[in-house]
């Protein structure tokens, strides 16, 4: 487990130092220079982490759906500290995520909040986040929170991609285009496109990690107390 | 009447917030046999009650109702009548109608001579149109009794099967104890060992730590 | 004897009878639709003294249909689980029936409670609110029907989760809202075609999504229901 805090401490850094660092030009000569994307300039440079971020909050939102329906089978609590912790730190990167997107919103369309379809996707998941907590906070016996807050993740979770699906057709947006876009076209060269994907795969180590941590402090915490 | 039925239970075990309840809890009881429950307060007399009426499960082991061929396809609930101090009726209905619905709600077609015949058998019968909230705590207990027989269940658990009861509830409750071990199975359980008069099996929650 | 009875026909008995016991009790008590009727009631006065002599934007106003549609389903439609757990009679439904024809019982019960609301909503909106004007009835009865349907089937089942928890009354909105966003979002889209006019065959889209999303709500919902009430 060492080894990997320092792999993922050192990785993080470059990730972040390069991403910060290396210069913006309009026609990039050399291997360290990342192209100017139209419209977002230095910008740009938020997707290293806003991007990861938002990534995050849904594989936690997944996770935990997963491992509530691992409970709902198995009745076994340690799963339910698993999602239970997911939850938690895809509530943290889902905040995050809100809130470098309202930062960047503010430099580029001039207000901090427009509801922008993505904007309202991810404020209606936060929204999932607080009541998921507000559940788990009013149920005392542990059995009983454990299924009633993994039966509520998943009807979330089903009624997602609805909203997904009606946001498009009510509201127009200025979001950038994702990155994965219909038209598979992507505006980074090769040294931008794999800062990014380096950003995205420390990001995943970093949750992975804190994840971990976080089971391991419920764990113990809950064996204190029997 | 199903003369080879057979509770069976093996190493059950309850868990609540991390704390175990009990634990290697086995029994086995069979037609016309008794089995009594005792235990002090907190030992899970009723948590085990409510585990062999399946409204919740165990943590660990099983229970099996066996029989002839169609006792696994019957739902645990239409095989079992369970009078217990945490069962409550529908206040705002009368004996009646309670039990109209509650024979309805079974799936089954109600039929009001059988319903009045029950609430003579728990002297309710005068009252048999008032509101359950009327009632007192006596009369509500006899209540339980005809909620518990309304659908001739071959298994019959009684929890503390005479609390707030007079000498008359209490010989009607005798009654209907030795009346379900010629037609099945009675669980009782209860720290006043006077409720029963012979029993077969026994299982002591206090035994286990 | 009779001849024995198939385990649906059973099922389904069970369920009417369920469906008619909590009828038989709201009519009696009537905890319910006391709470939904003066809601509605209180709701749409202030929305008529608030407006005093303007008159708002018809966009506006459909928009507040579904504000109050909302609201006041989170006034009653908890009420049927609520109900069972706080007199302690969840145990005795449980010890009398499966947890499938229970759930289908309260649904139906929250159904008619909500179909019956909101029409009593639409007639005081109709009444009062002189600027709502709808040009194309056909639509806006289907989307009331099917937002009907629809908030049924997710209130239902939030009502099952949160009436095992303490702090209900606030819970409810809470745990509702982000489930029913989908839906109410395009109930208000689909009651906008409604007032400008649109062709039936406008709002197919609209109407082919709620349908939908009744039918995944549901189908979750009677697998997941007997996780929530057995202990």
């Amino acid at each position: 487990m060492n080894v990997f805090k320092t792999v993922l401490f050192v990785w993080m850094t470059a990730v972040i130092v390069l991403a910060l660092g290396l210069p913006m030009v309009a026609q990039p000569s050399t291997w360290y220079q990342f192209p100017i994307i139209p419209a977002l300039e230095e910008k740009a440079r938020i997707m290293f982490f806003h991007v990861p971020m938002a990534w995050l909050s849904v594989v936690a939102f997944v996770s935990s759906m997963v491992y509530g329906i691992k409970y709902l089978r198995k009745k076994n609590l340690d799963d339910d500290v698993r999602s239970a912790s997911a939850a938690g730190l895809g509530f943290l990167f889902c905040f995050l995520a809100t809130a470098t997107g309202a930062i960047w919103a503010k430099f580029s369309w001039g207000t901090y909040w427009n509801w922008d379809p993505r904007q309202t996707s991810i404020f209606v998941l936060l929204l999932i986040y607080g009541a998921y907590f507000a559940l788990r906070s009013a149920i005392e016996v542990e059995e009983k929170r454990a299924s009633l807050a993994a039966v509520y993740s998943i009807i979330a979770a089903v009624t997602m991609p609805f909203f997904m699906f009606i946001m498009p057709r009510i509201l127009s947006s200025l979001h950038p285009e994702p990155i994965l876009n219909t038209e598979g076209k992507v505006h980074m060269n090769t040294t931008m496109l794999i800062v990014f994907l380096s950003s995205l795969a420390g990001f995943t180590g970093l949750y992975f990690w804190m994840w971990r941590l976080q089971v391991r402090i419920q764990t113990s915490h809950l064996n204190r107390i029997n | 009447m199903n003369t080879h039925l057979r509770i069976s239970a093996t190493n059950l075990k309850k868990v609540f917030n991390r704390r175990t309840i009990f634990r290697n809890i086995s029994f086995s009881v069979r037609f016309g046999e008794v089995l009594l429950v005792t235990g002090k307060n907190g030992s899970g007399k009723s948590t085990l009650v409510k585990i062999i009426s399946d409204v919740l499960s165990p943590s660990e082991g099983e229970i099996e109702f066996s029989g002839s061929d169609n006792v696994k396809t019957i739902a645990r609930a239409n095989l079992i009548g369970l009078v217990s101090p945490y069962l409550q009726m529908y206040d705002e209905f009368s004996a009646e109608e309670n039990l109209q619905y509650a024979l309805s709600i079974r799936g089954r077609t109600p039929d009001i001579s059988h319903i009045h015949e029950l609430l003579g058998k728990v002297f309710l019968f005068h009252r048999k149109s008032d509101p359950v909230r009327t009632y007192s705590s006596g009369m509500k207990q006899r209540m339980k009794y005809a909620f518990a027989l309304a659908h001739n269940p071959p298994v019959l658990l009684l929890d503390e099967p005479t609390s707030n009861l007079d000498t008359d509830g209490i010989a009607m409750v005798k009654q209907i104890m030795e009346e379900q071990t010629q037609i099945g199975i009675l669980i009782v359980a209860t720290n006043d060992l006077s409720d029963v008069d012979r029993f077969n099996a026994q299982v002591d929650l206090n035994a286990q730590t | 004897m009779r001849k024995p009875e198939a385990a649906w026909q059973q099922w389904l008995r069970s369920s009417i009878s369920i469906f008619r016991k909590d009828w038989h009790s709201e009519l009696r008590t009537r905890y319910a639709i006391s709470a939904l009727v003066m809601f509605v009631v209180t709701t749409i006065s202030i929305m008529v003294f608030a407006l005093g002599s303007e008159s708002a934007p018809v966009d506006v106003l459909s928009g507040m249909l579904w504000v109050v549609i909302f609201f006041a389903a989170m006034s009653g439609l908890s009420r049927t689980f609520v109900a069972e757990e706080e007199r302690g009679t969840a145990m005795t439904l449980q010890l009398l029936t499966s947890p499938s024809a229970i759930y289908f019982g309260k649904l139906f019960f929250n159904l008619v409670l909500m179909i019956g609301v909101n029409t009593f909503t639409v007639l005081l909106y109709a009444i009062f609110l002189n600027g709502f004007i709808v040009k194309t009835s056909s639509i806006f009865i289907i989307t009331i029907a099917l937002g009907s349907i629809g908030l049924a089937a997710s209130s239902t089942i939030i009502a099952a989760i949160i009436a095992k928890a303490n702090t209900k009354g606030t819970l409810y909105p809470v745990l509702s809202f982000p489930i029913l966003l989908p839906l109410l979002l395009t109930c208000i889209n689909a009651t906008r075609l409604a007032t400008e006019g649109a062709f039936l065959n406008e709002a197919t889209g609209e109407f082919q999504f709620l349908v939908s999303y009744i039918v995944v709500v549901v189908t979750a919902s009677s697998v997941l229901f007997e996780y929530i009430w057995k202990d």
